[in-house]
Order: structure tokens, then C-alpha cells, then sequence
């Protein structure tokens, strides 16, 4: 029986010729990254474990993105934890305010992820690197701390579900409506303890941005990763981005996948998540009109250049809708330059939106954007769950950056098209 | 490992985010979050939780983020057992890297109601509901996850050399 990409990856990095589903592994981490939320806890256990410093300290990396810019004193305590941590450590990829962006969005840019990597992350969202065809995933701040010790985590190996691509996506429709859709049909536990694995002739017309996006919420489908076969765009990205030289695993012809999806790019629309689960899936035909207040467009799912692109294509010489606040958010400085050069963010304040530096902010309800009782969202964010960006009767609308422009012009949930 | 306690239930889909909401992952400290669990599902939650009590809720518990911050809060409010029909991967690992017992049985967590006083043999295999008078048999861990737990969790299994 053959191995699929992520049995071959975890094999590797466990030093062993083979693994099945089920077995337990010692894998060898490529890199191990916390935030300034999970990393003061991974601190204190990592100091509880009687270890004086790190196992490879350009092997670590810490990113202050998620309460940072600093939004109140403890906020601010725990950034100064990582930062004293790291300066002690010597830790060569530490990101403060003024080189950080959201973490997803700024490791894959700074080229600390290559094909073939094995990754582990305390944040949820750190599969979002399969789409480098590599195998990362979210653990919690123990394991993390673990990580930082000894260079290692335990996994179970895990089945798999393939998904086969065909076909391109229509115009306005993006990486997003395609993993909504995906989760919309198997479910938020649909790919629980597994990997789901991405291949087909259709990636060709998926950018390395709908990529991230897609192995992005893997998670929201309880997946232990997302990863995608590596093609020649894939190459592209890493080449551009890394000088490490990336290792391609193919999944064997006779690899063992509990069940395959195919799936039909051409046959997807725009795709919005209702409250309070990221299942709860219509295409924007489906609705009525559901007025909202807010829009964010940013984050680590939705946040990176084409995203913003896509979006001030569609706002272009428009006016938000009186009564809807629109927060756009560059996932980090570079996206924030070029976004600039670009003239979307002029585009954006024009059109009556504000731009705000990168922060993960208003997607876990941190700051920067956060709903009252009754308020509806519209969200390029990755999770609609109660209370999530504010109040606990407030809802969020889980969108493409394509359909959150045209809700923020229109002030209801809308296609792109309403508004071209 | 055995304990006993009075039941406190839940449904499916309980995320991380209602276990222990955002605005309070400003802090690590156990007790501060604890005064803050599940309150977005269920105010009266940290006010009627007793030390040993026994959480039981459906399917994919503690799914969404990956903050450790919600097993801890869990396990500060004095909880001695979650029993869920299933588990979300990264709480599942949160769970027992920082010692707090979980077990997955869909028959249970169906059977168990709330308020039922529940014994639990995590080394035999079984939970037996004082209320009802029901066994319900569950999976011991693997052998590799039982280092981990034996030796009080990854922190210690990595300070004393059990796993290197």
C-alpha cells in the first residue's frame, strides 16, 4: 500500500521508509511558531522543562499579531514576554510591530516555509503552509513548547480524503467560495483527525493566494492539515520567496484515501457561511437581502494582495452604503506597500472604508472592529462562531473579499455582480 | 485513574471560542480564565461548576482555535472528566499534554444526562452512571499518549527524559 503526501512527509521527518494511518511518530520540525497569544503559555512550560535555550533558535519564530499593535497593558505584557524571551534566545525570526503581519500571511512571504517542510504552529490556522505542499499544523502551546525544546512533536499519522479539482473557477469566484463549499458539504467535523489532500488539473487555475486560503480553513472542517500537490506555480512562489530548496512528495499511485471528492471549480458561486458555523453554507443566490453593518476584508484567510486587488476592483469609484463600517486590513508591511503603490488603499478610503496595519484585530473578536448586540458582519475571516468577533448576539457572514466589496457598496450580502 | 462527579452537559460543536471567548486571552492565569469559562454558551456555568464535576457534550468539542487557554479553563473551574461523542484534533492533544482527562463515547455522551452522577475507571475502560445504573465501555489511550499522562504531562515527560 502506497503513502499519500502527508504520510511521505511525516515519514521523513520520523526517519522512517514507510508509515500507515494510526501509527504514532516522532517527527523532526522544520519550524515551530507561536503568537502573542499562545507563546507566553509555551514560554512558561518551555521554562518548566528545565531547558536553558531553544533547539535551533532560527528554527523558532514568534509573531505579534494577534493583539498587536499592543490593545491594552496585558496585551501588552505578554508581547513584552515574547519579546524578552526571543531577544534572550537570540531568535533570528522574531516579528514585532513595524515587520510583523499576520502570521499565516508573513512565513510563507518570508520564505521561512518550503515544499516538503514539517511545521507545527500554536495557532489553528498554521495549515495554511500545505499549500506550500508542505505539512504543518495547529497545535496547542505545550506541544509548542515542546517544539522549541526539542525540535520534535508527536503525531498520529493520519487518513486522508482527497479532494480532485477540475475545471476553472468563474470570474469573482475565489480559493474561499471553493473551501466554503467543500465545508459546506462535508461538514466542520467532516475531515476530523485527517488530512485533506488537494490535486487535480483545476489547480491550475487556483493562485498560490487561493491556495492559502483553501488550506487555510482546513481546519474548519476539524482536518489535521490541507495540503496541495506542488505544480509549477508552487515552485514559482517558493523560488521568489526562499532560498532554501524546496522537497517535492508525490502521493504514491496506490495511495490509500478513505474517500475522493471531485469537484467541479466551474460549478462553484459565490459561497457565504451563515451563523454560527462555517457548514452553514448558501451561494448568494440562495439568500433575501440581509442588511449588515460591517465588513472586514483581511486576515489570514483573505488578507494577502490578490485579495485586496479583487476587492478594489469592485469598489472602485463606488461609496460604501450609508450605515456600513468597511475595515480593510493588509495581512503585512509588504501587502500593506504594494497595496499601496497599487492604489487599492486609495481606492478603499475614497470609497469610504479604513485601512488599518495588519493585525489579526477583529477576526477573534480582539479589537479593531468589534460588533454589538444585534450587528451583522459580513467577514473574509475564517470562523462564524457565536460571539466571535463581539457581542454574543451578533452574526458573522463568512465571505469572499469579492462578495464583502459588493456588500459593503450594495449594505446587504451581495454577488459581485450586483454591483459591477 | 478514577473519579467521580455530578454531570454538566453540552451539545455539539462546542468551539474554543465559547469555551474560553478572545477578550480574555489577555492573560495565561488559570483562575482568571476560569471565572470566564463557557460563559458565551452558559453564564451560570463558573458560578455552578463543582471541583470533580464532569463535562459531557456531542460531537467535535472544542473545535476552532488552537488556544490551550480553553482545556486549562476547564480544568481550573475543577472539572475532572470531559466525555464528548468526539473530539476536535488540537484540544484533543491540548487536553492530554496538559492533563486533563478526556473520552470520546458517542453511546455515553448520548445515554449521560445532565446532573447524573457519573464513576469513572479510565484504567479499565469504564464509566458507570450512579444515577441510572448504566456501564458505558471506552477506549484506554495508546500506549505512547499513557507515557505522556503517567508522567503528569509533556512538560514534565520532556524535563525528566521520558520522551527526548
Amino acid at each position: 500500500m502506497g503513502m499519500t503526501m502527508t504520510q511521505k512527509i511525516l515519514a521523513a521527518h520520523a526517519g522512517l521508509d514507510k508509515v500507515e494511518a494510526g501509527q504514532l511518530v516522532l517527527v523532526d520540525l522544520d519550524l515551530v511558531l507561536g503568537n502573542d497569544i499562545t507563546s507566553p503559555v509555551a514560554i512558561k512550560a518551555f521554562q518548566q522543562m528545565g531547558r536553558e535555550t531553544v533547539f535551533d533558535k532560527e528554527k523558532v519564530t514568534m509573531v505579534m499579531d494577534h493583539f498587536a499593535p499592543n490593545k491594552d497593558i496585558k496585551a501588552a505584557q505578554q508581547c513584552m514576554m515574547c519579546r524578552d524571551f526571543c531577544g534572550e534566545q537570540e531568535i533570528t525570526n522574531f516579528y514585532d510591530v513595524g515587520q510583523m503581519g499576520i502570521e499565516h500571511a508573513l512565513l510563507p512571504e518570508k520564505g521561512l516555509v518550503v515544499s516538503g517542510d514539517a511545521v507545527i504552529g500554536a495557532d489553528s490556522h498554521t495549515c495554511t503552509y500545505g499549500a506550500l505542499g508542505a505539512f504543518s499544523t495547529g497545535v496547542g502551546s505545550t506541544d509548542m513548547a515542546c517544539g522549541m525544546a526539542i525540535g520534535k512533536a508527536w503525531f498520529k499519522v493520519p487518513a486522508a480524503l482527497k479532494f480532485e479539482l477540475k475545471g476553472k473557477l468563474r470570474p469573482y469566484v475565489s480559493g474561499k467560495d471553493v473551501i466554503l463549499h467543500i465545508i459546506g458539504m462535508i461538514g466542520v467535523d467532516g475531515a476530523l483527525y485527517k488530512s485533506m489532500e488537494f490535486v487535480g488539473d483545476g489547480l491550475a487555475s487556483l493562485t498560490m493566494a487561493d491556495r492559502l486560503c483553501m488550506a487555510n480553513m482546513a481546519i474548519e472542517a476539524g482536518a489535521k492539515n490541507g495540503i496541495f500537490a506542488v505544480d509549477e506555480i508552487t515552485k514559482a512562489y517558493v523560488k521568489a520567496h526562499s532560498d532554501r530548496e524546496p522537497v517535492v512528495y508525490e502521493a504514491d499511485a496506490d495511495a490509500v484515501y478513505e474517500k475522493t471528492y471531485v469537484i467541479d471549480l466551474s460549478e462553484i458561486g459565490h459561497t457565504v457561511a451563515f451563523p454560527h458555523l462555517p457548514e452553514n453554507t448558501k451561494t448568494t443566490d440562495e439568500i433575501g437581502d440581509i442588511p449588515i453593518q460591517q465588513v472586514v476584508i483581511g486576515s489570514c484567510t483573505n488578507g494577502r494582495l490578490e485579495d485586496l486587488e479583487a476587492a478594489a476592483k469592485i469598489m472602485q469609484g463606488k461609496k460604501v452604503a450609508k450605515g456600513v463600517r468597511c475595515i480593510v486590513i493588509p495581512a503585512t508591511q509588504n501587502i500593506y506597500l504594494e497595496a499601496m503603490e497599487k492604489g487599492y488603499l486609495k481606492t478603499f478610503i475614497e470609497c469610504g472604508a479604513v485601512v488599518s496595519t495588519p493585525t489579526c484585530g477583529p477576526c477573534l473578536g480582539g479589537y479593531m472592529g468589534i460588533l454589538a448586540e444585534g450587528e451583522r458582519a459580513v467577514a473574509t475571516t475564517n470562523r462564524n462562531f457565536v460571539g466571535r468577533m463581539g457581542h454574543v448576539d451578533s452574526e458573522i457572514y463568512l465571505a469572499s473579499p469579492e462578495v464583502a466589496a459588493a456588500s459593503a457598496i450594495t449594505g446587504k450580502i451581495s454577488a459581485p455582480e450586483e454591483v459591477l | 485513574m478514577k473519579m467521580t462527579g455530578s454531570v454538566i452537559k453540552y451539545g455539539d460543536n462546542v468551539d474554543t471560542d465559547v469555551i474560553i471567548p478572545a477578550r480574555y486571552l489577555n492573560t495565561s492565569d488559570h483562575k482568571e480564565l476560569a471565572s470566564h469559562c463557557m460563559e458565551d454558551i452558559d453564564k451560570t456555568f463558573a458560578a455552578r461548576v463543582k471541583p470533580g464535576d464532569i463535562l459531557v457534550a456531542g460531537w467535535n468539542f472544542g473545535c476552532g482555535s488552537s488556544r490551550e487557554h480553553a482545556p486549562i479553563a476547564i480544568k481550573a473551574s475543577g472539572i475532572s472528566l470531559v466525555i464528548a461523542k468526539s473530539f476536535a484534533r488540537i484540544f484533543y492533544r491540548n487536553a492530554i499534554n496538559i492533563g486533563l482527562a478526556i473520552v470520546e463515547s458517542p453511546e455515553a455522551a448520548d445515554a449521560i444526562a445532565e446532573g447524573n452522577v457519573i464513576t469513572a475507571d479510565l484504567d479499565n475502560g469504564v464509566l458507570h452512571n450512579e444515577t441510572t445504573g448504566q456501564d458505558y465501555a471506552v477506549e484506554a489511550f495508546p500506549a505512547f499518549i499513557q507515557t505522556i499522562i503517567e508522567n503528569g504531562g509533556l512538560v514534565e515527560s520532556i524535563r525528566n527524559g521520558s520522551i527526548r
